[in-house]
């Protein structure tokens, strides 16, 4: 069974297609949303009913995470106009931003000797949310200039940033093991 | 699977009657059950007037398994035919099992099946069967004391199960007759049953050291929706922990290095958790055992002594406690309250270290052992139907990233942890050899980065491909989890839309033949009841897809559906209700799945109405007349 449902989640969220979302709307939308579609509604509804509840959730639930996170909401937008992020083909990033990478993880590879390690992996992700939030910045300008390659850059860009995210979390979680 | 639908028999549903529900918290040391009686909770006193009952089955050749109580009696004499802690295997395999503490104390066979089974005196039992056999006894207490058969349970699982130990769970519900309503994760039900008495909005912390597992959630309470922020633990740290450690400290102490047989070993183990439960309230435990007439332990245990015991395995549950805070993305100083749960919480050092990391008192209001049984009976109360007003909606997540093996033994996450259910994701795969016409997928669950350290749940393999050259065909694998945070797989292959059949193997469960089997098995064991109470339960089903649909056709039938439509859709109903008049279970079985198919065009129209009304932003109380829900169902 095919749930009729828009493909366009700012419409099921009810908000202009834009990167700037109000959180507290979405959260009011997810809410609401979900008291009526959620399979806890359906306990004792017939199997088809049961179902189609569990696709319709399924599909708020993804929509919601899509529009919270910052970077999916970006990459979902990009999508929206037809601008595919994952092309092995085009690897090229400015020579400046791979050198600033390096760096950062070159210091998150030192970060387990440093004499606070804690201290250490704390000043990379200060680094790295300023990043993040440069690119938050550079990519609303984008956007909002219709920009798409720009906006396609930033993003690549951001998801550098993202990863080596992860990556000084897992950091975190090795040392909290090791205490 | 068909799971067998409890009801009053022969009789469908009167209007505004109450359908009787439980919640069950199904734990590995001891087992409770709880409903809601005249709109308040409470946990359910069995024959002997005791409100919970040892996880335990004591198996024999001679009569029947006793459950309880009766079980625990006999551990002393009779170790290896009484089963305790059978939690701790459901969803496990061999090696999990060799590796377990468990492996010591009972004999299994290990490749009779996909699962090990513990050899007993009644043959081989698994840890679904043993399960099965709490579960049945809970539900006994439950129709005993609500005085009718149940509509179903909800059942409660350490937050942190993987999706085996949740299937294993349903399983074993399924073998004792229980409808689930649901799997509720059991630091939800612990928030469940507080939120209800204060109404607090914020982050609260479930901190759950339970006999065997260990669970640590952060909770978002807000205008009576529960969401589950992160949740982590460990499921093989517990209370059992600190008796084992206890009752080792204690043989130490007397020198002794080799017990005579188990059922020492279990007396020892007793000695030591009343040694626990004393330190719970004084400084003090003087404990003496006369094992024989060589061996006998008598000394005194002090609360700072018991501390430097259990310490390592205390720690043990803070690194947990940082990675939810982490995964949830707030500060320890977000958290606005902090929630014990489990029997271990009574420990005055849990209490005091959980308060001094988190930097508050914790919340110790509610019984930490009834707690999670109460919150799931107040949930089963509303999945029944029986609460059409409520505001309450949980909103869980998957406790464990679900990923695909790819080339070189990598995992390629498909589902993060932490990601809200229900959640469908699809990934597309393509042949990469002419004329390939089939393809296997191995699901494994966990965070690390190779196959191997984690756990693999299922082969599937995808069959049917059209034979095309490589790189043809592509297929859209659907990667579907309930609200249960049961994992379902389908396969499409686009371009020919043709639907790939997937043979499932789950790693370590059960495949649905084996359950099919076991339910045959336990049915022929039984009498004629068992058949008499299939077609009385065929029958109230029968009953309720007709209310169902018929309450549906009502109201907007001729909305969405041609004059032709609407007679073929009222033949299906009436070929059903014609069915209802004889006496074959399968007769109307096959009645109900005509009707459901045949209607399913006009379930799927209306439903699609309604999120287009609801996507348009009309008036929310418009669109909740315009659905039909379970209140509905019981009203009409």
């Amino acid at each position: 069974m095919q749930v009729d449902f828009s493909n366009n989640y700012f419409e099921l969220f009810e908000l202009p297609v834009q990167y700037v979302v109000s959180q507290d709307h979405l959260d009011t939308r997810f809410r609401s949303l979900q008291r009526y579609l959620h399979p806890d509604k359906f306990a004792s509804a017939s199997d088809a009913e049961r179902r189609w509840s569990m696709q319709a959730a399924s599909f708020v639930n993804e929509a919601y995470q899509a529009l919270s996170k910052p970077l999916s909401r970006a990459s979902y937008l990009l999508s929206l106009h037809g601008i595919s992020l994952d092309e092995e083909t085009d690897t090229q990033m400015s020579p400046m931003f791979l050198m600033e990478q390096m760096e950062l993880r070159e210091a998150l590879g030192d970060a387990p000797d440093a004499a606070d390690p804690y201290a250490a992996l704390d000043k990379i992700s200060a680094q790295l949310n300023n990043g993040r939030r440069d690119s938050e910045s550079a990519f609303t300008s984008a956007a909002n200039n219709a920009d798409w390659t720009e906006a396609r850059t930033v993003v690549r860009q951001w998801q550098f940033l993202e990863k080596l995210n992860s990556e000084v979390q897992a950091q975190e979680a090795r040392l909290d093991d090791a205490l | 699977m068909a799971l067998l639908q409890i009801s009053e028999p022969g009789q469908s549903q009167a209007p505004h009657q109450r359908r009787l529900a439980v919640g069950i918290d199904l734990g590995t040391t001891n087992s409770l059950v709880a409903s809601v009686i005249s709109g308040s909770a409470s946990v359910l006193k069995d024959a002997n007037d005791q409100w919970s009952i040892p996880s335990v089955v004591h198996y024999s050749d001679k009569h029947a398994s006793v459950i309880g109580n009766a079980a625990q009696e006999k551990a002393a004499d009779d170790p290896f035919n009484t089963i305790r802690s059978a939690k701790r295997l459901m969803g496990k395999g061999a090696d999990d099992v060799r590796e377990s503490w468990l492996a010591e104390h009972y004999q299994f066979n290990y490749d009779g099946g996909s699962i090990p089974a513990f050899k007993t005196a009644a043959g081989e039992k698994t840890a679904i069967d043993v399960s099965a056999a709490i579960l049945s006894e809970l539900r006994l207490t439950a129709e005993q004391t609500l005085g009718g058969d149940l509509v179903g349970a909800v059942i409660t699982v350490p937050a942190y199960f993987d999706d085996a130990q949740r299937q294993a769970t349903k399983d074993a519900a399924a073998l004792s007759g229980i409808h689930v309503l649901r799997l509720l994760n059991e630091p939800t039900a612990a928030a469940v049953a507080y939120g209800l008495d204060s109404g607090t909005d914020g982050v609260v912390a479930i901190y759950d050291l339970g006999g065997g597992t260990f669970d640590i959630s952060l909770l978002k309470m807000q205008r009576g929706v529960f969401e589950v922020l992160a949740t982590a633990g460990n499921t093989a740290l517990g209370g059992d922990d600190f008796d084992n450690a206890v009752a080792d400290w204690i043989q130490a102490q007397a020198g002794v290095s080799q017990l005579p047989d188990q059922g020492a070993r279990r007396q020892l183990l007793r000695l030591a958790r009343s040694v626990k439960e004393t330190l719970s309230s004084a400084m003090l435990a003087p404990y003496e055992l006369k094992l024989n007439a060589d061996i006998t332990f008598k000394g005194e245990l002090s609360v700072q002594q018991f501390n430097d015991i259990i310490e390592p395995m205390f720690k043990k549950t803070l690194a947990p406690c940082r990675q939810v805070i982490r995964d949830a993305g707030i500060a320890k100083t977000d958290v606005q309250a902090v929630v014990m749960v489990g029997g271990s919480t009574r420990v005055p050092l849990v209490r005091e270290r959980v308060s001094q990391f988190f930097d508050q008192t914790v919340l110790t209001d509610i019984d930490p052992d009834q707690v999670v049984a109460i919150g799931a009976a107040i949930q089963a109360d509303v999945l029944a139907g029986n609460k059409p007003d409520s505001e309450l909606l949980l909103l869980d997540v998957i406790p464990l990233s679900l990923g695909l093996e790819t080339m070189g033994g990598l995992v390629e996450k498909i589902i993060p942890r932490n990601t809200t259910i229900p959640i469908a994701r699809a990934q597309e795969f393509t042949t990469y050899k002419d004329g390939q016409t089939a393809m296997a997928l191995h699901v494994v669950q966990g965070e690390r980065e190779l196959v191997s350290d984690c756990r693999s749940l299922a082969n599937f393999e995808l069959r049917d491909i059209p034979a095309r050259t490589a790189g043809a065909c592509r297929i859209q694998v659907l990667f579907q989890v309930d609200a249960d945070g049961l994992l379902m797989v389908s396969a499409l292959e686009k371009e020919s839309g043709v639907l790939a059949s997937i043979d499932v193997k789950p790693s370590y469960g059960l495949s649905d033949g084996e359950i099919e089997q076991m339910l045959k098995a336990s049915i022929e064991h039984a009498s004629e009841d068992v058949r008499k109470r299939a077609l009385a339960e065929q029958k109230v089903e029968g009953s309720r897809v007709i209310e169902a649909i018929g309450s549906a056709l009502a109201a907007d039938g001729d909305q969405h559906l041609t004059a032709d439509e609407r007679s073929d859709v009222d033949a299906l109903i009436e070929n059903l209700k014609q069915s209802l008049e004889q006496d074959s279970s399968d007769a109307i079985k096959q009645a109900i799945e005509k009707l459901e198919a045949g209607s399913s065009a006009f379930v799927e129209r209306r439903m699609n109405a309604s999120v287009k009304q609801l996507m348009a932003g009309q008036e929310l109380e418009e669109l909740e007349r315009s659905l039909v829900s379970a209140d509905d169902l019981s009203d009409s």
